[in-house]
């Protein structure tokens, strides 16, 4: 499972920040970032983490947003890049956590030094790297979900889909709305729940009627919530995120999928 | 039935809005329209981003001096003969209305379509007075029929289908032959207009609202499709404007910038039907408009918000892009939303006029998908401002309780990363362990909201953190 190519000893030092939700709950996605930023020639550290604060951002509360984005600003101090494999922890580093201090001029100017230097993963390589080919193998159709955060924070739409279609043997399809919120939004998904059902049904039927074997995105918190809704309609799709087509490490089973047999 | 937000009861609104199939109905046909009639008519004009900078910048300017504008719009509007009241409240500005009406003896007044006449509660007042109010827009004039709300700000009627209405008509015209047929919606359409045609003729006072107030010239300009509008402002004797202060724009080149994105967002049209400017009572040359020309400038706890944290807001023109655009709104309709108006600019304009208390569900009722910020003309950052109403709520503890100590049980551990990754780990292992061959839970009593709409699909077992400490030690 957690077959690494070689530390390159050279090329940019980049600081994985794999977001709570991959930390928790599918580290192969962390271990498929790695594999593409040190075959893009990086030197990728994980340095100690949590969350990026977003939960806490979005739920009005600003001191504990504050003290988780000085937590993460410190921890990767000493590195060239921040990478997330996520549009919406890359976009609230990104994008927002300059705002959170306003009015404060030298942590604003850490914050947006840190921010300048944070990058979503697929940007990363297709814009920072200039990657526009991956060595992957891949055999079938997929369609591709634009995440909110990522799509419209962080410009990420095309970058995708040009990795994707390098691959030989891969078919993107695109569904109807692929640009449409798939309704997790963090906590809106709990709180909102029928609302954000309703939402990710009309997605759950829009992936479907596009035919694709497989639904792939950047984001694991819309991917979880998609591919709960397609199991719970007893929907075979699978799901997974990009960047382990990227990597072609798929011997993990698909998102929500019964876990291999134990030896 | 609007001085009764039900804002606060937002989540049991949208629950009755998700189990209604007729609406369900109506809001699904109505999603994919607007947004691609607006996707279109920007691709058909290769300014129109830098219109929208534009527009944005010119209600700033306005927003900024908007003492100074004021002043020169009520200067202007007197120069060509009309009046300016100013009203602070809704109340004020009904009585104003009412007393205009008695003065002249009135007894029935036409309106064209105005959400601040929604916002001020207005048919009500007047009925209450003996007015009787009649709506002349087509979708308005439905619900005035059926004593609902608008449930969007542009198309008031877009929750119903065509054989809903077919009913109310049956119902409200008996004097027309029940063997009539009214299956099409041009048939519709034309028996409104015959009724409405007599209206427009025999009423004392016209009522309109305003999508821009020209300081310059102390012109009102309204837009419609109907040209329902026109007939309400030049039959009557008296014409009466109502309009929020943040209407106004310095001069009749700004007011066009402004119309140039206005419908382009709204309908996707490149200009509404009827574009309509009113300068004062009709002149000695003119050949038709009213004798008596009124503004009731509204302020309605506006002026509160210049300059402050929402001072963004008050850029809205009333376009209806941003709920167009809102995979809540396309999921629950306007009325949900409780008060007068829906969706994202409803969903920051509401707490700021009636009060968060009133309201608070409403700014968390919204993905921050950012679909309303990337379609408004006016370029409003309303999932910003949205989350600005979060942090109110959650300084005045106006958060929910299970919202509040679940935010501050999950900082603990977020705060802390030793302890983090020591509870994770152990965490992620059990929780793996307990969904077992399913790979998924189908239920969680903690998460109800999550798995009874979808399945949680379970952790992979150890965390990413954990593993790779494992294969790279302290790297």
């Amino acid at each position: 499972m957690t077959q690494l190519a070689k530390v390159a000893p050279f090329g940019p030092r980049v600081g994985l920040f794999a977001t709570c939700l991959v930390d928790l709950f599918r580290p192969s996605i962390g271990f498929a970032a790695v594999k593409l930023l040190e075959e893009a020639g990086c030197t990728v550290r994980v340095p100690s983490q949590t969350c990026c604060g977003q939960p806490a951002f979005n739920s009005g509360d600003r001191a504990t947003t504050r003290d988780l984005a000085l937590q993460a600003m410190e921890a990767f101090e000493d590195c060239d890049y921040v990478v997330v494999p996520s549009g919406s922890c890359g976009g609230m580093m990104a994008k927002h956590f300059p705002e959170l201090f306003a009015g404060e001029p030298k942590l604003a100017q850490r914050a947006l030094a840190f921010a300048n230097k944070t990058h979503e993963l697929i940007s990363f390589l297709y814009d920072v790297l200039g990657i526009r080919q991956v060595t992957a193998k891949f055999e079938g159709s997929v369609t591709y979900h634009d995440s909110c955060s990522g799509l419209r924070e962080l410009g990420i739409a095309n970058q995708p889909r040009a990795l994707l279609t390098s691959i030989q043997g891969l078919n993107l399809v695109e569904m109807n709305e692929h640009d449409v919120c798939c309704g997790f939004g963090g906590t809106f998904a709990v709180k909102y729940g029928e609302i954000s059902g309703a939402i990710v049904g009309k997605k759950a039927a829009n992936i479907a009627e596009s035919g694709a074997a497989m639904l792939l995105a950047g984001d694991l918190g819309c991917l979880m919530n998609m591919a709960g809704r397609l199991s719970r309609e007893g929907k075979q799709i699978e799901v997974r995120h990009i960047a382990e087509i990227l990597a072609g490490q798929t011997n993990e089973p698909a998102i929500g999928a019964k876990p291999l047999p134990k030896d | 039935m609007t001085q009764h937000p039900t804002s606060t009861y937002f989540k049991d609104n949208a629950h009755r809005a998700l189990q209604n199939p007729q609406l369900q109905k109506a809001l699904g046909n109505s999603r994919k329209g607007f947004i691609e009639r607006r996707a279109q008519a920007a691709a058909r004009l290769p300014e129109f981003e830098a219109l929208r900078d534009s527009a944005r910048d010119i209600k700033n300017h306005v927003l900024a001096h908007l003492d100074l504008y004021l002043e020169t719009y009520e200067q202007n509007v007197i120069a060509s003969g009309g009046h300016v009241h100013y009203a602070r409240t809704s109340e004020e500005a009904s009585q104003i209305i009412i007393d205009l009406c008695k003065e002249r003896g009135a007894r029935s007044v036409t309106k064209g379509k105005s959400m601040v006449s929604e916002e001020i509660n207005l048919n009500a007042a007047l009925e209450k007075a003996g007015i009787k109010p009649i709506e002349t827009d087509l979708g308005e004039y439905i619900i005035q029929l059926r004593k609902e709300t608008p449930s969007h700000i542009i198309a008031p009627a877009i929750h119903l289908n065509k054989e809903q209405v077919e009913a109310d008509f049956r119902k409200a015209h008996q004097h027309l032959s029940p063997e009539r047929d009214l299956s099409q919606a041009p048939q519709l359409l034309q028996e409104a207009r015959a009724i409405l045609r007599q209206q427009f003729l025999a009423a004392d006072v016209g009522i309109t609202g305003a999508n821009f107030l020209i300081a310059e010239t102390g012109s009102s300009v309204i837009v419609t499709n109907e040209g329902n509008g026109d007939l309400t402002q030049i039959f009557p004797k008296t014409h009466i404007v109502i309009a929020s202060i943040e209407k106004l724009v310095p001069t009749l080149e700004d007011a066009s910038q402004l119309l140039r994105v206005l419908a382009r967002s709204a309908t996707g049209q490149d200009m509404s039907v009827y574009t309509t400017l009113s300068t004062g009572p009709r002149r000695s040359a003119d050949p038709d408009g009213p004798q008596d020309y009124h503004v009731i400038l509204l302020d309605n706890g506006r002026s509160s918000m210049l300059g402050g944290e929402f001072n963004d807001m008050l850029r809205c023109i009333r376009c209806g892009a941003c709920m167009n655009h809102c995979p809540v709104y396309h999921a629950v309709g306007g009325h949900a939303y409780g008060w007068v108006y829906p969706g994202p600019m409803g969903s920051v304009l509401t707490p700021s006029l009636i009060g968060i208390e009133k309201s608070a569900p409403l700014p968390n009722a919204s993905t921050f998908c950012g679909r309303c910020e990337e379609a408004c003309p006016v370029r409003i950052p309303l999932p910003k401002l949205m989350r600005h109403w979060r942090e109110r709520e959650f300084e005045r503890h106006l958060t929910p309780a299970v919202a509040r100590s679940g935010l501050a049980f999950w900082a603990i551990f977020a705060k802390r990363p030793r302890l983090y990754r020591l509870c994770t780990s152990i965490a992620m292992r059990l929780m793996a362990l307990a969904a077992g061959e399913k790979g998924l839970f189908t239920s969680l009593p903690f998460a109800k909201g999550w798995t009874q709409q979808r399945d949680l699909p379970a952790p992979q077992g150890r965390t990413f953190q954990e593993q790779w400490q494992k294969v790279r030690g302290n790297q």
